[in-house]
């Protein structure tokens, strides 16, 4: 007997519908943690990357993708674990940016990524940094950071000095 | 040691194993037997220091001054703590005698672990943490660095995924440093007798040994001697700027650590850490 495999691309479909468990607005596509989907003979293989190295979600997030497309009739899956590259906040889609926003999330700000640390350090101490982190809520730019730590690993504590409004910005790395 | 780790349910265990055998980045180094005594020891260094120093960091969870700052602690010991896993798991594949990163952790004894003297320094209070972090990761972040260049594919990726961690760890401890330092009047005072007290103990960070030189001449990573430039000029920098005072006498330096040699307050850390491993081997939740 010999079953018909699904396409890559109709198994990258499946994965679109599997929501990140701390932020479930976007998926593990949006996110842009899925690094690779092939098959080995009849195994399907999901090559997935951390976003931070000790990010206690990646485990239910491999649970997650396999019980789904075990739903979707996949039950040979092997997930990879892949270091290189290492995950930047860059490979969060457009889409996905919006999501967060509606969601009350300031999404990433491309290339804000902290390269040479004391340089950016003195910029910021100069107060010469140009980072504008928008109110997801009003759009103001008035915003001020409370905290380079927030709700969960990947993201940090902002408010808003216009409408007062707290919330969390998606940190670049 | 057959079990597999011992923390994990049934399913994660099935996918680390998966995981484990699937390995992918060719590495000559990992299966290189001459090398591989003074590999394992070497990835047990830059493991338990981080493991370490992400136990004593976790230690503020719930402890800490304000809201922000325990999450701050915690989200680092949770960075530190995933660096761990990838060194010591690194560590017992390159052994390949059954270990994993959690019986590494779990089921070794103080003399067994490889980590810097200054990580396991007790927490202190807040001006001693900051400023040990501080110290440490201007070390941890040029050393990462470098090991991105690392002739060793698997160590360059490690540390390639570290250092996007380490970079907001430094800009974090460095103006701390600077605002308790150039603070209050007591502020100062603790931040200046922090530094009194950690800097017998940076020395060791510089220091190479028989397993260092091995190491390099490998090509995996730079003598730690050839940090100490930089890292004298980072902390000097900052240092100045928090108005601090650089102790004086550099000449004595703590070490023994990477060697097995370490302080009474190792074993304390261990009995919290190890304790439910050791009491219920192979307990999981």
């Amino acid at each position: 007997m010999t079953t018909t495999l699904p396409s890559v691309d109709q198994v990258w479909g499946w994965l679109a519908e599997v929501p990140d468990p701390e932020i479930p607005v976007i998926s593990v596509t949006d996110l842009g943690i899925v690094r690779e989907v092939f098959f080995e003979g009849d195994t399907l293989v999901v090559a997935v990357t951390p976003t931070y190295s000790g990010c206690p979600a990646m485990a239910v997030i491999d649970i997650d993708i396999q019980s789904h497309l075990a739903t979707k009739g996949l039950h040979s899956v092997r997930l990879d674990r892949r270091l290189s590259p290492p995950w930047t906040t860059d490979w969060i889609t457009e889409e996905a940016r919006e999501k967060l926003r509606d969601y009350g999330i300031a999404p990433p700000i491309d290339g804000t990524a902290g390269t040479d640390v004391m340089a950016a350090r003195a910029a910021r101490m100069s107060g010469t940094s140009n980072l504008v982190v928008s109110c997801p809520r009003c759009g103001s730019a008035a915003t001020e950071k409370v905290s380079q730590f927030g709700s969960t690993p990947c993201k940090a504590a902002y408010r808003c000095t216009d409408c007062l409004e707290p919330f969390d910005y998606f940190k670049c790395i | 040691m057959s079990s597999p780790s011992d923390m994990n349910t049934g399913d994660v265990v099935e996918l680390a194993a998966k995981e484990a055998a699937q390995q992918d980045v060719p590495d000559h180094h990992v299966t290189d037997v001459a090398l591989k005594p003074a590999f394992f020891d070497w990835l047990c260094r830059m493991g338990d220091t981080t493991l370490i120093l992400g136990h004593r960091t976790s230690e503020w969870c719930g402890h800490g001054p304000a809201l922000e700052e325990d999450i701050a602690q915690a989200n680092i010991a949770l960075d530190l703590i995933g660096h761990t896993q990838m060194w010591l798991g690194l560590a017992a594949e390159v052994e390949d005698e059954g270990r994993t990163a959690d019986t590494l952790a779990y089921l070794r004894d103080a003399m067994k672990f490889r980590n810097l003297l200054l990580v396991e320094l007790p927490k202190g209070d807040m001006a001693v943490t900051i400023m040990r972090q501080f110290l440490f990761d201007a070390w941890h972040h040029d050393y990462l660095g470098k090991l991105t260049g690392s002739s060793s594919p698997r160590v360059a990726e490690i540390a390639a995924k570290a250092l996007k961690e380490v970079t907001y760890h430094l800009e974090r401890s460095s103006d701390l440093v600077v605002r308790l330092g150039d603070g209050t009047d007591a502020s100062r005072r603790r931040m200046q007798d922090a530094l009194e007290l950690l800097w017998p103990y940076t020395g060791e960070m510089f220091v190479s040994d028989e397993v260092d030189r091995a190491i390099a001449e490998a090509g995996i990573a730079p003598l730690v001697e050839d940090l100490h430039a930089d890292w004298t000029e980072t902390v000097t920098e900052i240092l100045k700027e928090a108005t601090l005072e650089l102790p004086s006498g550099t000449a004595y330096a703590q070490k023994g650590g990477r060697t097995g040699r370490h302080t009474e307050h190792l074993g304390f850390v261990l009995a919290e850490m190890q304790f439910l491993q050791r009491a219920y081997p192979g307990a999981s939740w």
